[in-house]
């Protein structure tokens, strides 16, 4: 809503305020003005002058002399080039000295050797908004009402020396979607009187009645239909004062009547429809339901296909208006336009919201229907408006109202103590404060004995049905700033973080204190994402948006895999070639079909590395990321959550990974052994697909590991007794997996052997194909005592022997 | 005798001042100090000296010796000391090559502005509670006040997966979940961090997926003065204790009254700056009492009972803390921006 400041002033009187300071005011109260511009773009030194005559240029065919009276005694001699200036016109002229928009400073000129003392100028050029022009000012010279009086400054004649406050309203405060509404806000604000506009209605002898009838079908959709049958009218421009405001409210001007049901729209907030009476069928007008397979081609030329829960305005054969909507082209008022029905009606507010969207359709009508409006204004909207027709467009205005009332509105009345107030805000304001708060509001009402107001709420307020709705009517115009800052009295709560919160928190900063970035991903992606990892996904379906923005963005994630790829190929594409990163996220899972219930949320742990771990320097050479890195960081993963011993790797074949080089991640529960995961490598396929060079990737599901997370440390004896080391090396086939030897030797060794670990791995020739050496160091230790040379020989040599016959290993010498 | 004696100390001082090098510096000591040395030849003569001379060559023979170990002594203190030295300047390096360092990963920047209000608000005895992210429609509008075709509902423009399930718009749901949860026991004070989506256009400042964090307090006599007085000492913990708030009416619908919370630029102090756009106030929080329909669709009587609820955008006070110049940053991840926020 765009509130012009002189217009405001006709319904209270704020001329000792500026326009700055009314905003801030309204602004403070709860209505937020984005911003107050200024309709005079940089007029100055323009005023209206008179063309006295118009003859050829000399020596330019598209350039006439003009002899303009512009009221200082003299004519002034100007050049024009418009095709449109005559003489016998009012026309703006910026004189030599005037300034125009985008800084132009008119000067003395010669134009083709003819001087000229100044420009006429167009409505454009004096800066005023080319999409609100009326058609017929928007080609040649502005062409002013012939009674505008010759030398007044265009500030006044264009009512541009005005500042219009840009209302940015919250869905509650439909009430201000209207001058009067905005008058009220800044009286309760400024505690001012309020002006009401005058309505005279001459009546004519006929009745409105014979010529009409008015009927409501759908009565709980409209619960009042009001109507005037208005004769004679003579379509024509609007006069400049009209026109001026609604080009400042930002509605462009068509003709008398419409503008008419425009203004009065803009001063009441109650929308106004006229139509052309001889195109309404019968004299009847009926508030009905679309029906079935009916069409209404509306103002805009659209044809429109109605559906039955539409709400229409029919004659006694068709549609003739979408209710509350837009008017129909077959009712349209036009230039021989001279009877007129006038509609002012209130529709029920949902129906026309849902026939808008549905219809994609917004005016500034449905704008106002949509969030109910004030029942009081019905009437004194119609009367307004057919007042303004009478004196405006020439209308005979026949006697008598035509309404059908299917519902009635009492204003609404609400209770709240003075207790309540104080103890819901933290005030101790005073039954005389807050009383003279509701007057402020023009909020009728009384205080009884105990301390209960009870308020009579006007019914432009809408908003306002239950205590705490009064309460923050009394907060705002006390001042938010008057209320105090306490803390908070009674039981005191303790804060803290749950499990899952806590690990991930753990998991965040072992994770970067290692050197990985974190990352957040988008939850939306491709449906093809979803596919690239079955094994992470399940047999889950993807979760497709009704409306998605893109196709790239149509469905919900189901592994974050798919997006740390994108992720992967956005930094590479900008040379960022190393990456080691990880997300912690949900996935979306459902096996619906069409969701009925909520998907599975699963919260998970993505990992991945791709590039240099090491990059080379004057003093090491650069290590690339392997699989073992990956690993080792989901081996530090377990470690911090305190479950390496339930943890257990194991080759496997998950498609999108590499067959030779990925591990399943596997965690022992009470429930038996469950995946967590996969951490390998990416297919040599998908990393070509997606031109990423080796990369390593992981994802885990977090939510077992939550479960079993264990921070409890238990503090173990440090060793009194030492310890003895043994290393050996065995020959093997390659396809004998380390890990198998290690855990040979620890269940050999069970309770003695501290500590194994493998220090070489080794092929080559000498020891001839598809074999391997692993070199084994191990650190018995008893806990107790100290072990002899001879015990220890002996384990090792029950280690080594167990080693030999299971995995067929030859002791390297 | 003592003649010789004197004779060879002078020889040996003399020899001394001239040595060069260690070598032959041992090769004196040796010459003159050694077992089968001058001295020692010279002293084996005393078995054939009266008693009365014997201690007074003796002495002299001693003092012979002293005068040549303390030279030979001092020459080898001076090689020892140029020996370190030279060993010192074979080892200096190039102090200005680069160390090693450890390796340094950040936390995103969003989770480390949520970790830093959630470590806030937990130090003020509140719990951090989470939510379903795919939510219904119930939960995110219905029971926040906000029924079918209520005009309050094109504040947010939805991702909607079927008529009742939605991505949700707000992380509000999470106060009717809590609220459920604790089944009428008070008082609640949680905050919900977490993601939230809105059918947006993206550009520098609008993601269609974003961060909100949301706090909720209910119980008996909860005021709107508890409300004002929690947010100025959480701006002053996050922003400085120099920081002040300003409320403005505005409207949400499951808060009454609700406000718009502006919080003094912390670029300008309130000066005025291009930031605050010269107004000296930043807007990050929304907030309000909570509306009686919402107490009561979470099963408390909105008559024994209060609340407060509020609400602020994460990438919001990111751009602002971090003077970050466009939202798609947090989402897109490039390392060179994350690599940014690897600092306390």
């Amino acid at each position: 809503m765009n509130v012009s400041y002189q217009w405001l002033n006709e319904y209270i009187d704020v001329s000792d305020l500026t326009a700055k300071e009314i905003a801030e005011q309204m602004t403070r109260g709860g209505i937020e003005i984005d911003v107050v511009e200024s309709r005079n773009k940089g007029v100055s030194g323009v005023v209206v002058g008179y063309v006295v005559s118009k003859e050829k240029h000399p020596d330019a065919d598209k350039l006439n002399v003009c002899q303009v009276d512009v009221g200082t005694g003299e004519n002034l001699q100007i050049v024009c080039g418009a095709r449109n200036v005559d003489a016998g016109q009012k026309v703006p002229v910026a004189t030599v000295g005037a300034k125009l928009p985008g800084d132009l400073n008119i000067k003395r000129a010669k134009l083709r050797g003819v001087e000229s003392q100044g420009m006429i100028c167009s409505a454009k050029e004096l800066g005023l908004n080319e999409k609100l022009l009326p058609k017929e000012q928007q080609e040649g010279i502005l062409v002013l009402p012939a009674e505008t009086p010759i030398g007044q400054p265009i500030g006044k004649t264009l009512a541009i020396d005005d500042e219009v406050l840009e209302l940015d309203l919250t869905p509650n405060r439909s009430d201000c979607l209207s001058m009067l509404g905005a008058a009220y806000e800044v009286a309760a604000l400024t505690g001012r009187e309020i002006k009401l506009p005058k309505t005279a209605i001459m009546d004519s002898p006929e009745l409105a009645s014979s010529y009409l009838n008015v009927s409501i079908e759908a009565k709980e959709l409209c619960s009042h239909y009001t109507a005037r049958y208005i004769r004679g009218v003579k379509i024509a421009p609007s006069p400049l004062w009209l026109a001026n405001r609604l080009m400042a409210a930002g509605i462009r001007p068509i003709n008398n009547v419409v503008d008419v049901t425009n203004y009065v729209m803009l001063e009441y907030g109650q929308p106004l429809h006229a139509f052309d009476a001889s195109k309404v069928a019968g004299g009847r007008i009926v508030v009905r339901l679309a029906q079935e397979g009916e069409t209404l081609t509306t103002l805009d030329d659209q044809e429109r296909k109605l559906e039955p829960q539409m709400l229409v305005i029919a004659d006694s054969e068709k549609a003739i208006a979408l209710a509350g909507v837009m008017g129909g082209g077959n009712s349209e008022v036009t230039a021989d336009t001279t009877d007129i029905i006038l509609e002012s009606a209130r529709f029920d507010g949902s129906t026309v919201r849902r026939t808008s969207r549905q219809l994609g359709l917004r005016s500034e009508s449905s704008a106002r229907f949509e969030k109910e409006v004030d029942p009081s204004r019905v009437i004194p909207a119609l009367d307004r408006a057919a007042s303004l027709l009478e004196q405006i467009a020439g209308g005979h205005v026949a006697e008598g109202i035509v309404e059908a009332v299917a519902a009635t509105h009492e204003p609404a009345v609400v209770q709240v103590t003075l207790s309540k107030i104080n103890s819901y805000l933290g005030t101790s304001l005073s039954k005389l404060e807050v009383e003279a708060i509701f007057t402020r509001l023009g909020f009728q009402g009384d205080i009884d004995g105990n301390g209960t107001f009870t308020i009579t709420v006007p019914t432009r307020r809408g908003d306002i049905t239950r205590d705490v709705d009064l309460i923050e009517e009394v907060a705002r115009l006390y001042g938010y700033d008057n209320i105090p800052t306490t803390p908070i009295e009674g039981s005191t709560t303790p804060g803290a973080l749950t499990k899952p919160q806590a690990i991930r928190r753990e998991l965040r900063k072992r994770l970067t204190d290692s050197g990985l970035n974190e990352v957040i991903s988008y939850s939306f992606t491709g449906p093809e994402r979803t596919a690239l990892f079955p094994a992470l996904t399940g047999d889950v379906r993807p979760i497709r948006l009704a409306m998605p923005m893109s196709e790239e963005r149509s469905v919900l994630r189901t592994s974050l895999l798919a997006q740390l790829l994108d992720m992967a190929v956005y930094n590479r594409n900008r040379k960022n070639d190393n990456l080691a990163v990880f997300e912690l996220g949900s996935v979306y899972h459902t096996e619906e079909e069409t969701l009925t219930q909520l998907p599975h949320e699963k919260h998970r742990f993505g990992l991945l590395l791709t590039g240099n771990a090491v990059q080379a320097s004057w003093n090491q050479k650069a290590v690339a990321y392997d699989f073992y890195h990956a690993k080792g960081i989901i081996e530090t993963v377990m470690q911090t959550l305190g479950v390496s011993s339930r943890i257990r790797y194991e080759a496997a074949t998950p498609e999108g990974f590499h067959p030779g080089r990925t591990a399943a991640v596997k965690l022992q529960t009470e429930a038996g052994e469950v995946t967590l995961g996969y951490v390998g490598q990416l297919h040599p396929q998908l990393q070509q697909q997606m031109d990423l060079p080796d990369t390593y990737a992981a994802e885990l599901e977090l939510a077992p590991l939550y479960e079993y997370a264990n921070s409890a440390i238990v503090y173990q004896t440090l060793p009194r007794y030492p310890a003895m080391e043994r290393d050996i090396a065995v020959v093997v086939d390659s396809a004998v997996e380390a890990g198998r030897l290690l855990e040979k030797a620890r269940e050999i060794a069970v309770g003695l052997l501290e500590s194994i670990r493998v220090f070489d791995v080794y092929t080559g020739e000498k020891l001839g194909a598809g074999k391997k050496s692993v070199a084994l160091s191990l650190v018995y230790r008893h806990a107790e005592r100290t072990l002899t040379d001879e015990e220890v020989t002996e384990l090792h040599g029950a280690v080594v022997t167990a080693i030999e016959q299971t995995f067929g290993a030859e002791l390297r010498k | 005798m003592k003649e010789r004696l004197e004779a060879l100390r002078v020889e040996a001082l003399q020899e001394l001042q001239q040595v060069a090098g260690q070598q032959q510096l041992n090769d004196l000591r040796v010459k003159y100090l050694g077992k089968k040395g001058a001295l020692t030849e010279i002293l084996r003569g005393m078995g054939g000296l009266s008693a009365e001379e014997r201690p007074i060559i003796g002495q002299v023979g001693n003092e012979v010796r002293a005068a040549i170990e303390a030279v030979i002594e001092e020459k080898q203190e001076a090689y020892r000391q140029e020996e370190t030295a030279a060993r010192l300047r074979e080892e200096t390096i190039d102090v200005s090559l680069p160390g090693h360092a450890l390796p340094t990963g950040a936390v995103h920047p969003l989770n480390k502005v949520v970790t830093e209000i959630e470590d806030i608000f937990i130090g003020l005895g509140y719990s951090v509670a989470e939510g379903p992210e795919v939510e219904t429609d119930y939960f995110n509008f219905e029971a926040l006040n906000l029924p079918k075709n209520h005009p309050a509902r094109d504040m947010q423009d939805s991702f909607y997966i079927t008529d009742e399930i939605l991505m949700r718009t707000q992380t509000s749901p999470v106060q009717i979940r809590t609220m459920k949860a604790a089944n009428g026991k008070s008082p609640i004070k949680v905050i919900c961090p977490g993601k939230v989506y809105r059918r947006d256009d993206d550009d520098a400042t609008h993601s269609f997926q974003f961060n909100q964090i949301e706090g909720l307090v209910v119980g008996p006599n909860i005021r709107m003065s508890d409300l004002k007085g929690t947010l100025l000492q959480f701006v002053q913990l996050m922003f400085g204790s120099q920081a002040q708030i300003r409320l403005r009416p505005s409207f949400f619908p499951f808060t009454e009254p609700s406000a718009e919370v502006d919080v003094t630029c912390s670029q300008c102090g309130g000066h005025g700056c291009r930031m605050c756009k010269h107004t000296g106030w930043l807007e990050i929080l929304g907030c309000g009492m909570v509306h009686p329909r919402v107490l009561e669709m979470g099963g408390y009587d909105p008559n024994e009972v209060s609340g407060f609820a509020f609400g602020m955008g994460v990438e919001r006070i990111a751009l602002l803390k971090y003077g970050i110049d466009d939202i798609r940053h947090f989402y897109t991840n490039d390392q060179r921006f994350l690599n940014q926020f690897a600092r306390m």
